[in-house]
């Protein structure tokens, strides 16, 4: 049996979590509403989030443009996402919702930009 | 003289929701003057996500929630200048101005709106014993320097204060691939939100030590190290506590204040609890026709509040703008905060010409449990919910519907409090 601690995010009262695992069955404690027992199982089987990070604009009017996940990813890949977005460049023009790389990671989510670079 | 109807000073998201709830109420001519060379603010260099969930009811970046507004201004063809700082405004609501293209000039409003921000807390005020190497940076130097400059950072990071910017810090620096070492907060409990804890610390396996703080720093060039130790209730060192951990940056995330150089110059009232202008229920501060709004106001930790204060603040700027006359029959009652509540924005409010209901922001003192916010006309309990948790991290609000005060005809003042039971 493995069990997890976790804080509930789902609203202010941040109530701590206690998740008992046992092979299929789940049992979520310490939850105050049924959010909580949601976020507990979804956390334990699958968390996702968004990444957000920036990359180099070549011939813009700024040195960066920020970028972000197009949707939740697996959360175990957020450092492989990170490193395809490291090495990536973009040429400017960029306007939000641009697509900088498609299929990141092999995660089948795209990156887009989140600001518009004009080009000088 | 050139002269404005508003006079907007600060293009984040507080001036621009203004200038578009301004406008909205019928006034055409408005100027929004930015010290900086684009629209957006603070807005700019904060690119994660989790803003604009109450406004938009989806989560965008800063950068994605800027546009939205810049887009509003834009359509609503609302006139700004860019890299043009304001250096002085005067009861007269004379608007000294300086930029590049028109040097020195003046501008008239009839009505201003102060939406400046703010600016983090200068490291001075820190009192660190040891030499002053390079490697240290505020949360806020440091993401502009990696978000915009594409700038690296350090490799290896000692956090100071747990408020939000140094919490997203943390996560930002670890997906650039540096290793941040621990994150130390003075208090007993962190300044920044819930949410950000989960998710930007303990997604990374990122140690919050509670009730630490810094008490020396090594390097003489650059950091090398940095020693941290456990405080006592006085928030003093606790000898034999001391731990080290080698880094080559400290990054400081010890507080915002809001930006009121200006709002000192005019003259006007300032609360010593919030650092910002005191301001009735339309948002105008002591200078009458001089509004404001934002973090300029008080410190927000959710931009959805900024851009609804900021709408308010437009809306009765354009009023007193269209009506250009004082108000008569005044019934002005104070707010008091009281108890655990540290303040209240507005500090008072006038029943005879409020809105049918106004909101008021607050922070607590400290981390409560089981509490009820409370509410009091002249000593007597209007109203009371209960709040399983209560921190100073989190801003709350109380709304005041203009009906309640029907039965209080000689009302004098309100309270705000938290209580037991
Ligand atoms: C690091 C950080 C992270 C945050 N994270 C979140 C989050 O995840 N979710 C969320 O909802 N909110 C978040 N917030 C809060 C939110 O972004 C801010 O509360 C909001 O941006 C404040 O808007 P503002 O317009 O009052 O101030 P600002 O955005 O600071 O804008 C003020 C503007 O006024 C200009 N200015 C100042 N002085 C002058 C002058 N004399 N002349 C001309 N121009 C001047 C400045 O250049 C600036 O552009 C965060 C804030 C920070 C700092
Ligand atoms: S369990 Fe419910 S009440 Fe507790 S933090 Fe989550 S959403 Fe809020």
């Amino acid at each position: 049996m493995e069990v997890r601690e976790l804080i509930c995010i789902g609203c202010p009262l941040g109530c701590p979590l206690t998740v008992r695992i046992e092979g299929e069955n789940m049992e979520v404690k310490g939850n105050t509403c049924k959010r909580g027992d949601d976020y507990a199982r979804k956390e334990v089987l699958s968390p996702t989030r968004i990444v957000t990070s920036s990359v180099h604009v070549n011939g813009g009017e700024l040195e960066m443009v920020s970028v972000k996940t197009k949707q939740d990813i697996p959360k175990g890949k957020i450092f492989e996402i990170m490193e395809e977005i490291r090495k990536t460049a973009v040429d400017a023009p960029v306007a939000i919702g641009d697509i900088v790389i498609e299929n990141c990671a092999g995660t089948g989510v795209p990156i887009i930009a989140t600001k518009n670079v004009a080009r000088v | 003289m050139a002269k404005h109807d508003i006079v907007i000073i600060g293009g984040g998201p507080a001036g621009l929701a203004a200038a578009v709830a301004a406008r909205k109420a019928g006034i055409q001519d408005i100027l929004i003057l930015e010290r900086d060379g684009c629209l957006g603010g603070i807005l700019n260099q904060c690119i994660h996500n989790g803003f604009g969930l109450h406004t938009f009811k989806e989560e965008l970046t800063g950068p994605e929630y800027a546009a939205r507004y810049i887009e509003m201004v834009e359509a609503e063809k609302i006139p700004y200048k860019l890299n043009t700082m304001v250096i002085d405004i005067n009861k007269e609501k004379e608007v000294t101005v300086i930029n590049k293209e028109d040097g020195l000039t003046t501008i008239q409003a009839k009505a201003i709106i102060l939406a400046m921000g703010c600016r983090e807390r200068p490291r001075g005020a820190l009192n660190i014993p040891g030499y002053r190497p390079a490697g240290i940076y505020s949360a806020g130097t440091a993401q502009r320097l990696m978000n915009i400059e594409g700038f690296s950072v350090g490799k290896e990071v000692v956090i100071l204060g747990s408020g939000d910017i140094g919490l997203i810090m943390a996560r930002r620096m670890t997906l650039e691939g540096a290793k941040v070492k621990v994150v130390a907060e003075l208090m007993p409990y962190s300044g920044g939100l819930k949410r950000n804890i989960v998710q930007c610390l303990d997604d990374y396996g990122i140690p919050l030590k509670l009730s630490h703080t810094v008490v020396g720093i090594e390097g003489k060039e650059r950091v090398t190290g940095i020693t941290i130790a456990q405080v006592g209730p006085d928030r003093k060192p606790i000898p034999g506590t001391e731990e080290h951990y080698s880094c080559d940056t400290l990054l400081l995330s010890v507080g915002l204040i809001p930006e009121n150089e200006l709002s000192r110059s005019i003259g006007i009232d300032m609360s010593r609890i919030t650092s910002g202008p005191e301001v009735n229920d339309q948002l105008e501060t002591s200078a009458e026709g001089v509004f404001a709004c934002g973090n300029v106001l008080h410190v927000h930790d959710l931009v959805d509040y900024v851009s609804e204060e900021a709408t308010l603040a437009g809306t009765n700027a354009a009023e007193y703008v269209r009506s250009g006359e004082e108000k008569s029959n005044c019934h002005v009652v104070e707010l008091k905060a009281e108890n655990g509540v540290r303040y209240t924005v507005p500090q008072t409010l006038d029943v005879n010409h409020m809105q049918d209901q106004v909101t008021v922001r607050f922070r607590v003192a400290d981390v409560y449990k089981d509490r009820y916010i409370s509410v009091y006309y002249d000593g007597v309990q209007i109203s009371k919910r209960k709040k399983k948790v209560l921190a100073p991290g989190e801003m709350e609000q109380v709304v005041l519907k203009k009906e309640s005060f029907g039965d209080y005809p000689d009302l004098k003042n309100i309270v705000i409090c938290t209580e037991v039971e």
